[in-house]
This record gives structure tokens, sequence and C-alpha cells, in this order.
């Protein structure tokens, strides 16, 4: 499999004004380039599904910066490296 | 592209049915260590482990936060220490190396105060096994195996009378903690030498330098599976529910692996396809046979489920991973499996039955308590009947057996965490004295006429 610098970041909670603004300012603070967004909201709950560029970005600074507005919004915010899911998922 | 159902699957897999790697373990060969001189030994094989792992927690820890999963575990093993203390005389220098060592690179668990000894024992396997209730009670993080029999050498009952003894010595030596030295011995027949589940770890003979092994997990994965795609079905639709979830748990576990493997710059050894319970809800082997349609694990056609669990384990995990190796079966812990201690505890799960399910899959007797007045006898003989369903069937049987000081059936003991609790379980009151009082071997099968 070929190295790639991308990552998925799933947002799960109740919806609120701002999620994807708030998410994404993290985002390009850390240089993170997204690439592809999937957001629904059903019976109130909000989810989103980011593939993101992670090539200019430091995972653990992203990482620690997500996890903080996780906190703020009260939300489960995640960020992956993408392997993990072409690892799982394709052969 | 991966699309949004399958980024989901993972996300749930990992937060809500415990999908983790339960250990990476880093062998490594102590054999350049050997010296006669016990200071020596000591310095050699402190420096060796703790240069050779410096990273490897920390390294562990950044693929834990940057593909999102669990990794429970972080552990080395080594070369047999009878091997390597042979010039020196006394193997309990090994285990404080060892022991030492463990704690300056932050594992929980190092394996491989070990001794082969299937065909015979040399002065330094008998040291080793007469050191085992010192070892074991004076250290913290060491960690024990012998193997006593394979299916090409037989069973060398003399060893087996050891162990036996020496698994009553060690719960004497750590009485004051409900035995729990003796959940750091297991006693096999057919050992691997790649495993890099504990207790059992060691880094064998004909290994390389070093080598990163990776043991996988996921119980609650394979159980939520066939809850949602196997309801009331054919087993035909179990067997490749099971298959398919074991590729996805492995590949995972492949993953992990080979990015350890490349940032320690250490060579990736195997992913071992277990499914290891723990006694957290959610967790268990023991409820995945239950989903099948059995009342409680240990009924009649509980083998039958644990053998369907066992092979389709293999055949979907086999074709995920380059190299598979380690264990590779699903483990029947009693203690470490809540639906195991269910079962025990309504008397639904024997020790009768728990023999019987080793013949199917991975590993054995393990975890098991038993009253603390059973003889040493008695344990070498439970011994010596794991190590034969092993060395007529081909495959690695183990016993990790705890006969609890003061304790009787009836009672329970308690071990916290990851080796959770265990109700002690009732052997026969029948005496095996004689029988093991004989010694010599028992010499190796015909691997023809199979019958």
């Amino acid at each position: 499999m070929e190295k790639k610098n991308t990552a998925v970041v799933t947002v799960v909670g109740n919806d609120t004004i701002g999620i994807i603004a708030r998410v994404s300012a993290v985002l390009a603070h850390h240089e993170a380039n997204i690439q592809d967004i999937s957001q629904t909201v059903l019976s109130g709950m909000f989810n989103m599904i980011m593939i993101v560029d992670i090539s200019l970005s430091r995972f653990g600074e992203l990482k620690d910066a997500l996890d903080v507005l996780a906190g703020e919004l009260g939300l489960q915010i995640r960020i992956q490296r993408s392997e993990i899911f072409d690892a799982m998922h394709r052969i | 592209m991966i699309n949004t159902s399958e980024i989901l699957q993972t996300v749930r897999m990992i937060s809500e049915e415990k999908l983790d790697i339960r250990t990476i373990t880093m062998g490594i060969s102590l054999f350049a260590c050997a010296t006669p001189d016990r200071k020596a030994l000591y310095q050699n094989v402190y420096d060796r482990i703790t240069r050779q792992a410096e990273h490897l927690v920390a390294t562990g820890e950044a693929l834990e936060r940057e593909f999102g999963i669990p990794i429970v575990n972080k552990r080395i093993s080594v070369t047999p220490a009878s091997l390597v203390a042979a010039a020196c005389g006394d193997p309990v220098v090994v285990a404080r190396a060892m022991d030492a060592a463990a704690k300056e690179t932050g594992v929980n668990y190092i394996g491989g105060y070990t001794a082969l000894v299937q065909k015979g024992m040399t002065a330094s396997d008998r040291a080793l096994i007469a050191s085992l209730p010192e070892a074991l009670s004076t250290t913290e993080r060491v960690c024990s195996s012998v193997n006593v029999a394979s299916t090409r050498a037989g069973i060398d009952m003399d060893a087996v009378r050891l162990c036996g003894q020496a698994v009553k010595d060690i719960a004497e030596a750590t009485r004051d903690t409900d035995a729990s030295g003796c959940m750091k011995l297991v006693v096999f027949a057919n050992a691997v030498e790649d495993n890099p589940f504990m207790a059992g770890a060691f880094h064998g003979p004909g290994e390389g330098d070093c080598c990163i092994n990776v043991g996988i997990s996921g119980p609650g994965v394979v159980k939520h599976a066939l809850e949602k795609e196997a309801k009331g079905q054919p087993f035909d639709v179990v067997a490749e529910t099971i298959k398919k979830t074991a590729f996805k748990i492995t590949r995972v576990g492949q993953l992990i692996a080979r990015e350890a493997s490349s940032r320690l710059g250490v060579p990736f050894g195997i992913v071992d396809l277990s499914l290891a319970p723990t006694p957290a809800m959610g967790d268990s082997v023991a409820h995945i046979l239950e989903e099948m349609g059995l009342e409680v694990c240990g009924c009649h056609g509980t083998t039958a489920a644990l053998a369907l669990l066992n092979d389709a384990v293999k055949k979907g995990g086999v074709m995920a991973s380059s190299h598979v190796g380690g264990l590779s079966g699903a483990f029947i812990p009693v203690s470490e499996d809540i639906g195991m201690i269910h079962a025990a505890e309504r008397g639904a799960l024997s020790l009768e039955k728990l023999e019987a399910m080793t013949c199917v899959c991975s590993v054995g007797l393990d975890m098991i308590a038993v009253p603390g007045d059973t003889p040493a006898s008695t344990i070498a003989a439970i011994i010596a009947d794991e190590a034969a369903i092993g060395m007529v069937n081909s495959k690695t049987t183990a016993v990790r057996i705890i006969p609890a000081p003061g304790k009787d059936v009836g009672d329970e003991v308690n071990f916290g965490g990851l080796f959770g609790r265990a109700p002690i379980m009732r052997v026969s009151p029948y005496s095996a004295e004689a029988f093991i009082a004989r010694g010599g071997r028992i010499p190796a099968p015909l691997q023809s006429l199979k019958n």
C-alpha cells in the first residue's frame, strides 16, 4: 500500500449551530486541507465525515486541537489515518 | 475511495464493539548475552533488552493516536532463559535483569523465563524449573513457560511432575495475593516460538535477532456481526460471517504490525489470529458460542460451536496477513472472559468440558482456579492430560492453573484488571500419585493409522 497523507475525521453528537465552521477552522489552522465532506442530521443527531489531506499538518497537534474542540462542543470527534479504513475494507 | 458506511462500520467496531490490538510484542534474541559471570550476564541482558526496546512503548502509543485504535499491551519476549543462563548456572539472574529491563522500557510483561524440555532436561532447565517459585514471587513483570511435550518427542513425564510441584510451590510463595504467581506460568505441549501473547510468549531459538509480532483481538466484533447478519441462519452463514469479520480484524493487525515494524526498524514477524477475550462486557468468546444458540457456554454443543468458530477465524484471517503464526485460535481463559466466569459460576462449565473444548481451539486449560489443597500430583496429571491432547492432535495445548491457597469450591479468586476473577472449580478427588511418580517419557505417537 502506498503511503498516503490523508486522514478521516468523524464527528457525531447533538446538532448545534456552527459545528462545521468550528471544525473547519481548526483544520485550516493546522493546515489540513478538506477533500470531501459528507454530513447529515437525523432526528437531531449530527453526523459528519471529512476526508482531509494532512501532508502539511502535525498529526499530534491537530488531534489535540480536535480533542479540545470536542470537549467544548460536547461532541465526539475522531481523526484517524485513512490507511486503517483502506486496510479493513479493500483487498 | 472509502464510502461512508465503511467508515462508520470501522468507527463503530472500535468505539462500541471493543475492537483493539491486544498486543505488540517485540521478540529479542538474548543468545549474544550468554556468559559464565553472573554480573556480566545481568548487565548484558539488561542492556540488550533496554536498547532494543527503547522506543517500543512510545511507538505503540503513537500508532494508537494516529490510527485511532487501542493497542492494549506493549510487551517483550526473549530467548528461553534456560539457554541464556546455561553457562552461568543461575537462571534467576536473567529473571531479575528481565524484570528491571521491563520496568525501564515501560512494558507491562516480559516473557521468556522458559525451558524447552519436551525430550529431556539439562542442568540449566532443572535449575530454571526449581527457581520458578523464587523467580515469579520476587519479580513483578516476568512471565514463564515450560514446554513439556511435543508431537515428535512425546511427553517428558519427569518435567510434568516437576511442573506440578512448581505450580504448588509458586501458589505457596504468592499466597498473599491468591497465588497470583501461577498466572505467570504456562506449561505447554507443542509450544510455538513466535507467540506474542502472555504469559506463554518467548522468542524461540529458531527466530532471528529481533522481530515484531502482533496479537489481534475482537470477540465483541464477531458476536455483533453474528447478531446482525446471521440471526437464526444455518451454520454456513455463521461460518461466512465469522470469516468476513476475522478478515477485517486481521487486516488492521497487519497494518499495525507493518507500521510498527517499519517505525522501529525491526523485521515484521507474524500476526497472531487469536480471539482474546477480556473480563469486560461485550468482549467474550463464550458469548459468541451462546449467540450460536447455546443456553450457556459449557452445555452440550459447545465443542462443536467452538470448532466452527476457531476454524472460521483462521480461514478469514489467514488471507488478510502476509505471515500468520503464534497461537492463532480462540482463547478460552476462564477468569478473563465474563461469559466463561458466569458459566462456571452457574455450574455449566466443568474442568472436563473445558478439556474437551481444548481439543478444538487454541491453547488449553487457561486461568483456571482450583482448590488450594489440590495435590501436586493431581496438577501434574491435569498437565499430562492436556499435553496428551496436544501431542496426539499435533496442536499447541497449555495449562495455566491456580491452586488458590485456603480456598475451596464455592469461593472465588479475584486478580483484577485484564486477569479478571475465577470461581474455584472442582477437580477429581481421586489420586494420580502413583501414575505421576513413575517418571520417564511417554513415547511420541504414530503419525499414521489415524483413528
